[in-house]
């Protein structure tokens, strides 16, 4: 009985802690590299990754998509307020994305480079 | 089951994304950034979030990829080697993960319907939307009448978003255009 409950237990972290690795990936990926559309990527995936932390706790076994089915008093449905916040999160990141882009196209212009370290090193401000 | 189908779409995302990290072609980088974004909205719709799997569809592995791709056209799609040592970054990624995961243990479990996350709001919007606004689907009910203001916000961020990209793209066309007259004369 204590083993069962330990295996609820992990397989009910397991979510959690691939979302944490997610999380790390994109972490490492925007500080490590020095390539500015890389580090936009990194970006993108540590704000999907977000969309997990926020959808999984709204998932419930058993449960369907929060439409509303008619006659169905006893169907249970997921939480659906985590899906229209990240609903709004989806777009923003996409807007963020691409006023980045934007930036890293101009700095390509000015510098002809998109990697960090050459264009702190070619540097002249003017 | 839900939980195998979950783990493994999990583990595919993890894949990809170690993926990611080691590939140093651009042009790879954004095609597997798009698998990654599929992915991902297959396993939002697994959670019963359809909208939001739609939207990541739409949104993240199409326009996303678009506006790297023509990113990468203007710019270059190979990534110069590394030239610092990785272990500052790895070291900070892996405190990150350790104080995230020491996090999780507070978080609910998986699936489950009782929880602080499922019990009072979720519910009450479930309940309304049908007798306030008559919209079945609850998702389009709470953006569009409980949480408008949200939605406009986020309108605002758009325009002001391209806005920005319009005008750091049109400084590089005057400046083409300076460029052709020094040319001819």
């Amino acid at each position: 009985m204590e083993g069962l409950n330990e295996l609820a237990f992990v397989l009910g972290g397991v979510n959690h802690w691939i979302t944490v690795f997610l999380i790390m990936a994109g972490l490492y990926i925007i500080v490590s590299r020095s390539n500015m559309i890389k580090k936009l990527v990194g970006l993108s995936i540590f704000q999907t990754s977000v969309y997990l932390l926020y959808v999984s706790p709204g998932k419930i076994i058993g449960g369907t998509a929060p439409i509303i089915i008619a006659n169905a008093p006893d169907q249970m449905y997921s939480n659906p307020l985590p899906h229209v916040l990240i609903l709004t999160a989806i777009v923003v990141g996409v807007a963020t994305l691409a006023l980045g882009l934007a930036l890293v196209v101009r700095i390509n212009e000015a510098y002809g480079s998109i990697e960090e370290d050459e264009v702190y090193s070619g540097e002249d401000w003017n | 089951m839900e939980f195998l189908i979950n783990l493994i779409l999990l583990l595919f995302l993890a894949a990809v994304t170690i993926g990611i990290i080691g590939v140093r072609n651009l042009f790879a980088v954004v095609v597997l950034g798009g698998a990654y974004s599929f992915l991902m909205a297959t396993l939002l719709i697994a959670m019963d979030a359809v909208d939001v799997g739609m939207t990541e569809a739409a949104v993240g592995a199409g326009v996303s990829t678009v506006l790297l791709l023509s990113a990468l056209h203007l710019t270059n799609t190979e990534e110069a080697p590394a030239k610092h040592s990785n272990v500052l970054p790895i070291a900070l990624s892996l405190l990150t993960g350790a104080v995230l995961v020491y996090g999780t243990w507070d978080l609910p479990r998986y699936g489950e319907a009782d929880t602080a996350v499922n019990s009072y709001v979720g519910d009450e919007y479930l309940a309304r939307s049908i007798p306030e606004t008559t919209i079945p689907n609850v998702v389009t009910s709470v953006l569009a009448t409980y949480r408008g203001y949200d939605t406009l916000g986020e309108t605002a961020v758009i325009f002001t978003a391209g806005i920005g990209v319009l005008m750091l793209l049109k400084g590089r066309r005057r400046k083409e255009d300076e460029d052709e007259e020094e040319e001819r004369s």
